[in-house]
């Protein structure tokens, strides 16, 4: 589409910006990122009253424009630089009424980067509520601009902006808030005029924070350096300097515009749910409970959703075996392509709950008291408070876990997480440690109620906790940060949540993982399928004129003979050569090259392991046939020896390895699109492994 | 005295502030001097804290607050 005017929103956090965003747009927005960063970037289309199109980007929430984070950065840069993609002709400050002063310092310095501004006075409602009247008239002419009451939740208000949007001046008409020159003179005319930029403010900002504007070249960035020696320039002072002049400023716009009628009702009722919510004993218990059933939820409402994808897949690929012309094309796009698809369509359930939790509990104003709650245990180990609720729903699946941890602003904090969710026990490793479990582990009851398969359970989920504690530990001590922690947090009043924002953001959340992460799993996917399915030359044929001798015809049904030779063709495949190099790697973990093959298969996902175990002792791969898989596995010998393969040692070396090894291309794919950067799948899965090989070498060793 | 001495209940004038670094992002939230500041209550394992500024809440940890030095 192509827009005839394009606007940027600018707010503070929680003022009503996204909710505005999409009043404005409704469906008609789309979800990118800001170049260089996952800080998301939505852009939306809007139609104006006079039949013009107008473009709506919506900036990251800041209270200010110095830079504490990615955010503050990423909105200086798309004002300040004409030449940047989202450079607005208008912009429309959204300000929280029921809060003023504190959001009239970021219009402020918006304004005075000399760009068309509308001031949308959102929460106009919950002002009036909590006893503050504001005249909006007084408003508009002490700053110079319109400003439009509007209850961006209730959809009020919206027409008029429509409006004031159509009569927009073209040029900038705000008064000037505060005398920028004054804060440091010679500085900002040199910068001026070396930089050739006509606006103080702009000027000044660069002073503060050129060495991460990416829209400077080294040489400016270097030179606006040299200036600031040159006038001695501290930009801290300067910017405690700035923020006490412009609430100067503020106070006397407020002075006679804003009244406060006493007894704030919205505030007690907030204040009383928190003692409930953020009570030392019922906090916990309330938390925990929520957790708890968002953790159920991921598991027991997904089951069958995903069933039925996975059928409809099934389905899929018999109907396209029967109707295609047998062939390698059709078996690539069949078992290759086809399986990816349903690889990554099966993930979105899980998602969609997930994020539907999630929105909820930012919606209502929970997550900032989780993260009040949880920050002083979490921080001891390097994580904050938010990191709470993608580790738990690591439990059910790393993927839309991950995707999650893009709620932690802190950088540093954000990459912990992500790098220790895949640690935690997911819903994909459940059937390998179930079979394995059943294999080794008697199926007997101590002291009456406890069984032992149970415990074994158990402690795979335990274990897996204390390590993505531990590691998350020592990540604390590795990854530096220029970013400086800070806690300093809004604890907003809690509202009811909005269902509509809530269904866009599961829309939203399940179409950007289907999309960029889809890309990688199907790419994989056929790699894996071509390493199964293809051999070196002359090897498959060996096997099919082997199994047409009348040794094997007489002896077995045709049934027997296909999965027999199937099993054989995998042991001939680049996947079994795979498995057998890495043999002699893998001998001191107790694996064989058969498991060497599983090994590798179920880097596609985990749960293929036991379909890859089924294929290898050659049984039908079917939820009611996992007894005779493990029957298979449990009776196989070792050639050489004549002893069982799958010993206590050997089993629990297994499980040990599928806890710690990264084999998940989904997670991989979901990190590279989280971290923008193959350094962090990368570092993750070399850590991972080198983990998985020794916990198992120990493993191993100790038990055998 | 500063602002990490108080219990919650208690509440105090905002007089200045001991980072510089600290100030600026504390100013932006609100926490301005000659502000009262109101502590609401203590996170239940007693850090951060949640108070009261300039008609809203915020939390900030414990020696985030003990930067903010009272009247």
């Amino acid at each position: 589409m192509n827009a005839d005017l394009k606007i940027a929103l600018v707010g503070n956090p929680n003022s009503g910006k996204s909710t505005l965003f999409n009043v404005l747009t409704g469906l008609n927005q789309k979800i990118g990122n800001f170049p260089g960063v996952t800080v998301d970037k939505k852009t939306g289309f809007c139609k104006l009253p006079d039949r013009r199109i107008a473009q709506i980007i919506d900036l990251p929430g800041t209270y200010s424009f110095y830079p504490k984070s990615r955010d503050e950065r990423i909105v200086m840069e798309a004002l300040a630089d004409k030449s940047n993609s989202a450079h607005p002709d208008l912009i429309i400050f959204v300000a929280d009424a029921s809060n003023l002063k504190r959001n009239l310092l970021l219009y402020t310095q918006v304004a005075d980067l000399k760009i068309p501004i509308i001031i949308a006075l959102n929460m106009m409602d919950l002002a009036e509520r909590s006893g503050i009247e504001i005249s909006v008239d007084e408003l508009a002419s002490k700053l110079g601009v319109q400003v439009i009451p509007i209850s961006a939740r209730n959809a009020q208000g919206i027409d008029e902006l429509k409006q004031t949007i159509t009569h927009a001046s073209k040029i900038p008409l705000q008064v000037d808030s505060i005398e920028v020159e004054a804060l440091a003179p010679q500085l900002v005319q040199q910068i001026c005029l070396e930089m050739q930029i006509d606006i103080p403010y702009i000027a000044l900002q660069l002073a503060h924070q050129h060495e991460q504007l990416s829209f400077l070249t080294v040489q400016q960035s270097d030179r606006i350096e040299e200036i600031e020696q040159e006038f001695s320039f501290q930009s801290q002072k300067s910017q405690a300097t700035e923020t006490i002049t412009r609430y100067n400023f503020i106070n006397d716009v407020l002075f006679d515009t804003i009244h406060f009628k006493a007894d704030p009702l919205q505030e007690t009722i907030s204040n009383r749910i928190d003692k409930v919510l953020t009570h030392r004993v019922f906090g916990f218990v309330i938390f925990f409970a929520i957790l708890f059933l968002i953790f159920q939820s991921i598991f027991a409402w997904s089951a069958y959703p995903m069933g039925l994808i996975e059928q409809l897949f099934v389905w899929l690929a018999n109907t396209g075996h029967q109707l295609l012309p047998a062939g390698v094309l059709t078996n690539l796009l069949l078992d290759g392509v086809l399986a990816g698809l349903s690889g990554v369509l099966v993930f979105i359930p899980q998602i969609a709950i997930l994020f539907a939790f999630i929105s909820i509990l930012e919606d209502t104003g929970y997550m900032s008291r989780v993260t009040f709650m949880m920050d002083k245990i979490m921080r001891k180990v390097g994580l904050s408070g938010k990191s709470v609720v993608p580790l738990i729903g690591g439990f059910a699946c790393a993927v839309p876990s991950i995707m999650s941890a893009r709620n932690i602003e802190n950088w540093k904090d954000r990459m912990i997480t992500i790098m220790v969710t895949p640690l935690i026990t997911c819903s994909a490793r459940l059937p390998v440690y179930a079979l394995l479990i059943s294999l080794v582990v008697p199926d007997k009851k101590v002291w009456w109620f406890i069984n032992l398969q149970g415990v074994a359970l158990m402690a795979m989920y335990v274990l897996s906790i204390v390590s993505a504690i531990i590691v998350a530990w020592a990540m604390k001590q590795i990854i530096r940060s220029r970013e400086r922690g800070y806690f300093i947090m809004e604890l907003p009043v809690y509202r009811m949540p909005r269902w509509n924002n809530i269904a866009l953001t599961m829309y939203q959340k399940v179409k950007t993982f289907v999309f960029e992460a889809g890309k990688v799993i199907v790419a994989v996917s056929i790699i894996l399928w071509v390493l199964a399915s293809y051999g070196p030359s002359g090897r498959f044929e060996k096997i099919e004129s082997q199994y047409q001798s009348p040794v094997y015809t007489q002896k077995y049904s045709a049934q027997q003979l296909g999965l027999l030779k199937e099993s054989a063709r995998l042991g001939n495949s680049y996947a079994g050569i795979l498995g057998k190099a890495i043999e002699p790697a893998i001998k001191p973990l107790g694996f064989d090259w058969k498991i060497g093959i599983a090994l590798i298969t179920s880097f596609a996902a985990r749960e293929v392991f036991v379909g890859t175990m089924a294929t290898i002792y050659s049984v039908d791969s079917d939820e009611s046939h996992l007894a005779s898989v493990r029957e298979k596995m449990h009776s196989a010998r070792n050639p050489d020896t004549g002893l069982p393969v799958f010993t206590t040692a050997t089993a629990f070396s297994l499980m040990i390895f599928y806890a710690f090894a990264m084999q998940c291309m989904s997670t991989i794919a979901v990190v590279y699109r989280e971290t923008k950067h193959w350094k962090w799948p990368t570092i993750q899965f070399a850590y991972m492994t080198v983990l998985a090989y020794i916990a198992s070498l120990i493993t191993y060793q100790l038990l055998k | 005295m500063n602002l990490s001495q108080l219990k919650p209940g208690q509440k105090g004038i905002i007089k200045e502030f001991t980072d510089l670094e600290m100030s600026v992002k504390l100013m932006e939230m609100g926490c301005l001097p000659g502000e009262c500041i109101v502590v609401e209550r203590f996170a239940p394992l007693g850090d951060p804290i949640a108070v009261t500024v300039s008609g809203y809440q915020l939390s900030l940890r414990k020696h985030e607050a003990s930067t903010i030095i009272l009247l």
